[in-house]
């Protein structure tokens, strides 16, 4: 396979990873790096690299409008990229020491918990309740909803603040912005409401993936011959997927089909961990 | 948690009506908006500059190397003009495409560190001292991670 074949394969399936991150909200990193690795045989190391610089594009690209928008909770998001900065720093080095079976298998499994976490019926409870903490680190906030504005506060910061890490380790070692893990600490842990989550989630991956990119880049793992097509084509994929979702009402069945998948995908990921393939 | 799903009302036996910085932010003025137009223009200058410029870099890639064939199944880093900022600047000059692309793409990666660092200038104007200081950390996160001599 030439340079130029290469190239447009990777370009169109980083299209349509891009399209399916942005219509399920996984991301574009869970369908980029299953592709790369076991179907076009790239070694894993240049695989997350390529992804990692593929969310950030993603990431920084949708934050930009839902910022002007005022949902997005800055402070909110600064104190907690506290918590997934470190954290994806601690994840790329991790990722340097061990090896590339286990990076392939815990990518499964992350795969799998994700699509179940995205099929869970979401009972949205926010906490108008507003902590001492939340006061003293003006977390609160509100944000529009049909024409007037909705305010709400923060539950339990101590413990969305110890799963943003978390979700910063798995970020860093995994190329991956893991929204499945920061919808977690948000909606569920600090009770914060899905239109808030989702768009501060967002506005701190970029910055999140910044602090292990620049350890992935100066070992290397970020090869210009590949990030080129998957930066480009997963930017574009999910354009098209934030232009679909304005106009489509449900996505339940697109969920369930790509939950399928996911799991066929990190089962493959997982086996060629186990038999040391990848 | 048992008062979940109730609204309390800023308690006014606790000052907290006319508390300088008001739980709700909504009504906190100009200044908060002002950053987000900022923030938001940052983000998305930065996105589209980089995106252009690695694919440029991308079309003098294939140009030159369209032909070769890849092989990245054995790691083995980066082609060693690339491997520092020096060689990465002098190849973009003799217009190598691989050279282009990671200048491209180490500016999308500076976008978001570079809206960290506009965030703390703007929680300085604003006077947000707390936020200054949170907003530094991470910065320092960043730079930390960067210079941690993980390099290789």
């Amino acid at each position: 396979m030439s340079v130029i074949v290469f190239t447009v394969i990777l370009l169109l399936g980083s299209y349509f990873a891009g399209l399916l991150g942005s219509l399920t909200g996984l991301g574009g990193g869970f369908v980029i790096i299953p592709l790369l690795t076991l179907l076009l045989h790239v070694d894993i190391h240049y695989a997350i690299g390529a992804s990692l610089v593929s969310v950030i594009a993603t990431s920084s690209g949708s934050a930009a409008a839902y910022v002007k928008e005022g949902i997005t909770n800055i402070r909110l998001g600064m104190f907690l990229e506290i918590a997934t900065t470190a954290g994806a720093f601690t994840g790329a080095i991790i990722a340097i020491y061990i090896p590339t079976q286990f990076i392939a298998i815990l990518f499964g499994l992350i795969l799998i918990f994700s699509a179940i976490i995205s099929l869970r019926p979401k009972a949205e409870q926010i906490a108008h309740r507003q902590t001492w903490l939340s006061k003293k680190l003006k977390l609160n906030g509100s944000y529009p909803v049909n024409d007037h504005m909705v305010e709400y506060g923060v539950s339990n910061i101590a413990g969305g603040f110890f799963m943003m890490i978390f979700a910063g380790i798995i970020s860093g070692l995994l190329g991956i912005g893991s929204g499945a893990l920061k919808v977690i600490a948000m909606d569920g842990i600090m009770r914060i409401p899905f239109k808030v989550s989702t768009t501060t989630s967002n506005f701190m991956i970029g910055a999140t993936a910044a602090a292990s990119a620049v350890v992935y880049l100066q070992r290397g793992y970020i090869h210009p011959g590949l990030a080129m097509p998957v930066v480009i084509g997963v930017l574009l994929g999910a354009i098209s997927g934030s232009k679909i979702l304005v106009n489509a009402t449900s996505s339940t069945s697109l969920r369930w089909i790509f939950a399928v998948v996911i799991t066929f995908v990190a089962v493959q990921m997982i086996y060629n961990g186990i038999a040391g393939k990848i | 948690m048992g008062l979940q799903g109730k609204y309390n009302p800023p308690n006014p036996l606790k000052g907290e009506h006319k508390a300088k910085n008001s739980p709700f932010r909504g009504l906190r003025g100009f200044k908060d908006k002002d950053m987000q137009v900022i923030i938001g223009w940052i983000l998305r200058a930065g996105v589209t500059i980089s995106m252009l410029i690695v694919f440029i870099g991308g079309i003098f890639f294939i140009y030159r190397h369209g032909g070769s064939i890849p092989d990245y199944h054995v790691f083995k880093g980066v082609p060693w003009f690339i491997h520092n900022t020096n060689g990465i600047i002098n190849a973009t000059l003799n217009f190598k495409g691989q050279a282009i692309i990671q200048l491209g793409i180490i500016l999308l990666i500076a976008t978001p560190v570079i809206r960290v660092a506009f965030s703390a200038i703007g929680f300085i104007i604003e006077k947000d001292y707390l936020y200054t200081a949170i907003t530094l950390i991470v910065l320092l996160i960043i730079v930390g991670s960067m210079l941690s001599g993980h390099a290789g």
